[in-house]
């Protein structure tokens, strides 16, 4: 109920803003930290790239403490940035949200396994100790179903430390954090066999745009501005890369992550990866629902989900 | 020639004996000095490495010894929680306990397995931490934070064994770099033993942190520390600490060798490497050893310039030193050998003037008791004796010169006894005559002569003295005038040879003599008498072209002896008749091959010639004598005497073209 008055006087907030400077007020929390991963927003922000798509907008600083449900609830943030399967959840469970945007095509998420624990392919996993996330483990439960192993699941935490220490034989890595973390904690990319999920049937894309149904429904062309000012933003960032690393790195400095240089660098080199991946890329910001369905499939297969909603009513901004 | 000076650079002796000397000295000092610089930089080093290794073993053991402290409470108490504690009072005394017991360490939890505290209870994780010097209890079992997936619970847990965590930074309330040491506890249950928890201790890095860093080594070498994972802990640069590993600086520099460094490091080795700091950017050594019981490791960072500072110092010394010393044997050497050459210098610059010809300079007198004096004595000599020689040259070349200039004179004198106008008497008709001598050298012994007795006779004669030169011309010259005086008394022929011979060889001690033919044309009626003294007989040529020897009497050569007695011959020259004399410098005259030119070539000429006129003959003797003896000096003067008779004619005309060539 506070949150819910909250969320109104920071909507007539904004409305406020709106009519003193001719700049419609909107925010947007990523769903994480400030890094590379959100380099297009922090872009197109510091770019004035929203400013000339007439937004004022804030961005919120993400992590680990923010709660992006209640956030949006309360209008607290416009919009928010989340992974497609998560979005998912959220919505199965009440959450009225709706796709505007999917950023990134192809799951960053991967095992890394140790070639020293005779991991050269997928199959090898069988009878090995493999840390996974409990928020991220469809990906992996239906790869192991899907190859039929019996892998010793071990609760990963939110450090690669388990996996340099040598207590479990694969780790759950993001390619563009996780991974680098451990490449720069001493791991040899010659010690190491990559397991990435698209190339085993379960391409979950991960960062997308939301906000709630009622937003875009009230306000498409608010929606749109945003949605068209933000994909700039990413191809502003990866076309400039010294100029957005140094963006990031500021925001990064603000938000005390204790990151450093090479790996925002390697971070939005990735995301470039994932973000425009080399073959079939769709137009920048489509869900292509081949994606959409194998992740519904999953969710739904794991339980996760119930119900799979509407794709033209879950994924709205692309068509327009 | 070379005398001239070019203009390039010649350097002196002294100059190049100061260079070679310089050049090998200098080479050896220089090989003396790379070497004594490779031995001791390496001697240095390894002092260095010796003391770093030293330094880096206290640290490590300071530290070792630091964690060890913290270590052994929650190992004793792992062991005491293999039994069953129930009192979760007593349990937190324990936690208190352990802070107690070590003013670094922040806080002390003991978590428990799911179930495994209290049947009854889920979850149990009771912490006791420092806040504002006040013991804090917290159960991390209530509320969100989920222990189980944290590193400290459960890395030990699935490694099974103690452990110390990678650094943190708690921004929970203490706000500060932590490194967490969990011990796993077991209880034995059914004969198995069973996981149940994890003692675990927060120590606050800032102690350890700041004895590292506090730590220095020569001017600017640093210390620092880095964890498991390469990250850095403490390093002089703080804008790295905790956000840097040593991997991601070598990634960002694009440095390969900081990156299998920094592997090196995280795999517990120690070693000793040359490197560019990234920090510095200067060339460094680089130090590192592990602190094993944590995984971290400790680098010593050096800049190779400081430690070697005083071996360069030394050396810039040294090569002063080494400079000016050159400088100064370059100069001595230079004086030295100044001192050696300056005399050989100056005998070349008086040299030089004895070269130019000039032998009056007396050369300087030197006092070496070496061999440059005596050289200079040896040239001394040879100076004084060039110009004594020269001296000598000098006075026999003026004395040939006056005596050639006196033989000139005296071969004019004696060419002017020679009647040498031709024709002699334009105004008499009968006869024609030409004669010429050719000298062998400059005054010779051949003589001839003509003049009228009276209005109708002419006398002539041709002779040869026996020798050549002086003697002979004055000879020559006495017969002549003798030949004349006696001749002029009207006498016969051999009348006259016969009083010039008394003359000649009254008192003939130098044993000369002379052959003479003379005779006495009328050329009124061409009656010609004459007598002969051991002359060659003369040619006679009549009609033109028959030539013949003249019958000569027998006559002993003029001057020989006293009482020798000449015989008077006649005979009657036609007119057209011509007579040819000649001395025997024409018939002995030699070619290069030294064959004799002969009577018979003679006569064989004067049959081509016997036409011409007297002067022309003569001409043609002489020429044809030139070409016989092709260049071949002569040996011996050459005369010819032409006498043509011809009582109708006035003096001929000089051409013979008017008459018919013999066939």
């Amino acid at each position: 109920m506070l949150g819910l008055m909250a969320g109104f006087s920071s909507l007539s907030l904004a409305w406020a803003a709106e009519q003193g400077s001719g700049l419609t007020r909107v925010t947007l929390l990523p769903q994480w930290i400030p890094q590379a991963q959100f380099a297009g927003y922090y872009l197109a922000l510091e770019k004035g790239i929203y400013r000339s798509n007439g937004l004022d907008v804030v961005i919120l600083t993400g992590g680990p403490r923010q709660n992006l449900e209640g956030a949006l609830r309360s209008g607290e943030a416009t919009f928010i940035t989340h992974f497609l399967s998560s979005a998912l959840k959220l919505r199965e469970n009440g959450l009225p949200l709706v796709n505007l945007a999917q950023v990134g095509q192809r799951s960053a998420l991967l095992l890394v396994a140790r070639r020293g624990s005779g991991i050269r392919r997928v199959e090898d996993l069988a009878g090995k100790k493999v840390s996974i996330w409990s928020d991220f483990a469809v990906q992996p439960l239906a790869l192991f179903r899907r190859y039929n192993l019996d892998v010793q699941v071990i609760p990963q935490g939110a450090t690669i430390n388990l996996f340099m220490r040598g207590g479990v034989d694969a780790a759950s890595a993001m390619w563009y954090n996780e991974y680098h973390l451990m490449l720069n904690a001493g791991l040899n990319e010659n010690e190491v066999t990559l397991i990435f999920y698209d190339q085993h049937g379960l391409n979950f894309p991960e960062d997308g745009l939301y906000c709630l149904d009622k937003t875009w429904r009230d306000q498409p062309e608010l929606c749109r501005r945003f949605i068209r000012a933000s994909l700039a933003g990413w191809e502003y960032a990866f076309s400039h890369e010294e100029e957005s690393l140094a963006v990031i790195l500021r925001y990064a400095e603000e938000a005390r992550t204790g990151t450093n240089a090479s790996h925002q660098r390697w971070m939005l080199r990735r995301m470039q990866d994932i973000i425009l991946p080399r073959q079939t890329a769709p137009p920048l910001g489509t869900l292509r629902k081949e994606d959409f369905d194998t992740v519904c499939r999953e969710l739904k297969s794991s339980g996760m989900i119930n119900h799979v909603p509407v794709f033209e009513e879950f994924h709205v901004g692309a068509s327009n | 020639m070379s005398e001239r000076r070019t203009k390039s650079f010649h350097p002196t002796l002294a100059f190049k004996l100061g260079l070679l000397v310089l050049a090998s000295t200098g080479l050896v000092f220089f090989v003396a000095f790379a070497y004594n610089n490779h031995v001791a930089r390496r001697l240095m080093l390894k002092n260095v490495e010796e003391a770093t290794q030293r330094l880096a073993q206290s640290t490590v053991a300071r530290i070792s010894s630091l964690l060890q402290g913290v270590e052994r409470t929650p190992i004793f108490i792992a062991q005491q929680l293999s039994r069953p504690v129930k009192d979760t009072n007593q349990i937190v005394q324990v936690l208190r306990d352990i802070l107690l017991s070590n003013p670094h360490i922040h806080s002390a939890a003991i978590a428990f397995e799911p179930g495994k505290f209290s049947p009854g209870l889920e979850s149990f994780a009771p912490l006791v931490y420092r806040q504002n010097n006040q013991w804090q209890y917290r159960d991390l079992a209530q509320g969100l934070y989920n222990y189980s997936v944290q590193d400290w619970y459960l890395i030990p847990k699935q490694l099974d064994r103690p452990l110390w965590s990678e650094p943190y930074f708690d921004d929970g309330g203490a706000n500060a770099m932590m490194c967490a040491f969990s011990v796993p506890f077991y209880r034995t249950h059914e004969n198995r033993s069973e996981f149940c928890g994890v003692v675990s201790v927060a120590l606050q890095l800032e102690h350890i942190v700041e004895q590292v860093s506090t730590l220095s080594l020569y001017r600017s070498g640093y210390v620092y520390l880095m964890s498991q994972n390469g990250q850095l802990i403490s390093h002089p640069n703080l804008s790295w600490v905790f956000k840097e590993s040593i991997f991601s600086v070598a990634e960002q520099d694009g440095n390969d060798q900081l990156r299998r460094i920094g592997l090196a490091m995280v795999r517990g080795q120690e070693g000793l490497e040359r490197f560019q700091s990234i920090f510095t950017r200067r060339m460094s050594w680089m130090y590192y050893a592990p602190v094993a019981s944590i995984g971290w490791s400790v680098g010593i960072v050096f800049p190779e310039e400081e430690i070697l500072a005083d071996l360069r110092a030394l050396n810039r010394d040294v090569l002063w030193i080494g400079t000016i010393g050159f400088g100064l044997l370059f100069c001595v050497v230079v004086l030295l050998s100044r001192g050696v050459t300056r005399p050989i210098s100056s005998l070349a610059r008086q040299t030089h003037e004895i070269a130019r010809g000039n032998l009056d300079v007396p050369l300087p007198p030197i006092r070496t008791h070496d061999e440059v004096e005596e050289l200079s004595r040896s040239f001394e000599n040879m100076r004084v004796a060039l110009k004594e020689y020269i001296a000598n040259l000098a006075d026999t070349t003026a004395a040939k010169e006056r005596i050639e200039s006196e033989l000139k004179i005296a071969r004019n004198i004696q060419r002017s006894f020679l009647p040498k106008h031709f024709p002699p008497f334009p105004d008499k008709t009968g006869f024609d005559l030409f004669a010429d001598l050719q000298p062998a050298k400059q005054v010779g012994g051949d003589l001839y002569d003509f003049f009228l007795l009276d209005q109708h006779r002419l006398f002539f004669s041709i002779g040869d003295v026996s020798d050549k030169g002086v003697p002979a011309a004055l000879l020559m010259a006495v017969t002549k005038t003798l030949m004349k005086g006696v001749a002029e008394q009207d006498l016969s022929p051999s009348e006259v040879l016969g009083k010039v011979n008394t003359e000649l060889a009254l008192d003939n001690e130098t044993m000369m003599f002379v052959t003479l033919f003379c005779g006495i044309l009328d050329f009124r009626t061409g009656e010609l008498v004459y007598s002969n003294a051991g002359h060659l007989p003369p040619l006679w040529i009549r009609n033109h072209c028959e030539v013949s020897w003249l019958e000569l009497p027998k006559g002993m050569v003029l001057g020989a002896m006293e009482d020798s007695t000449y015989e008077t011959r006649s005979i009657r020259l036609q007119p057209g008749d011509t007579l040819v004399l000649y001395t025997d410098g024409v018939t002995e005259a030699m070619n290069a091959q030294e064959a004799l030119y002969g009577e018979e070539r003679l006569l064989s000429l004067i049959e081509l010639r016997g036409d011409d006129s007297p002067r022309s003959l003569v001409e043609n003797v002489f020429r044809s004598v030139h070409e016989y003896a092709e260049g071949t000096p002569q040996s011996d003067d050459i005369t010819v005497l032409v006498l043509h008779f011809s009582p109708e004619l006035t003096p001929r005309p000089r051409s013979g073209s008017a008459r018919t060539p013999c066939s």
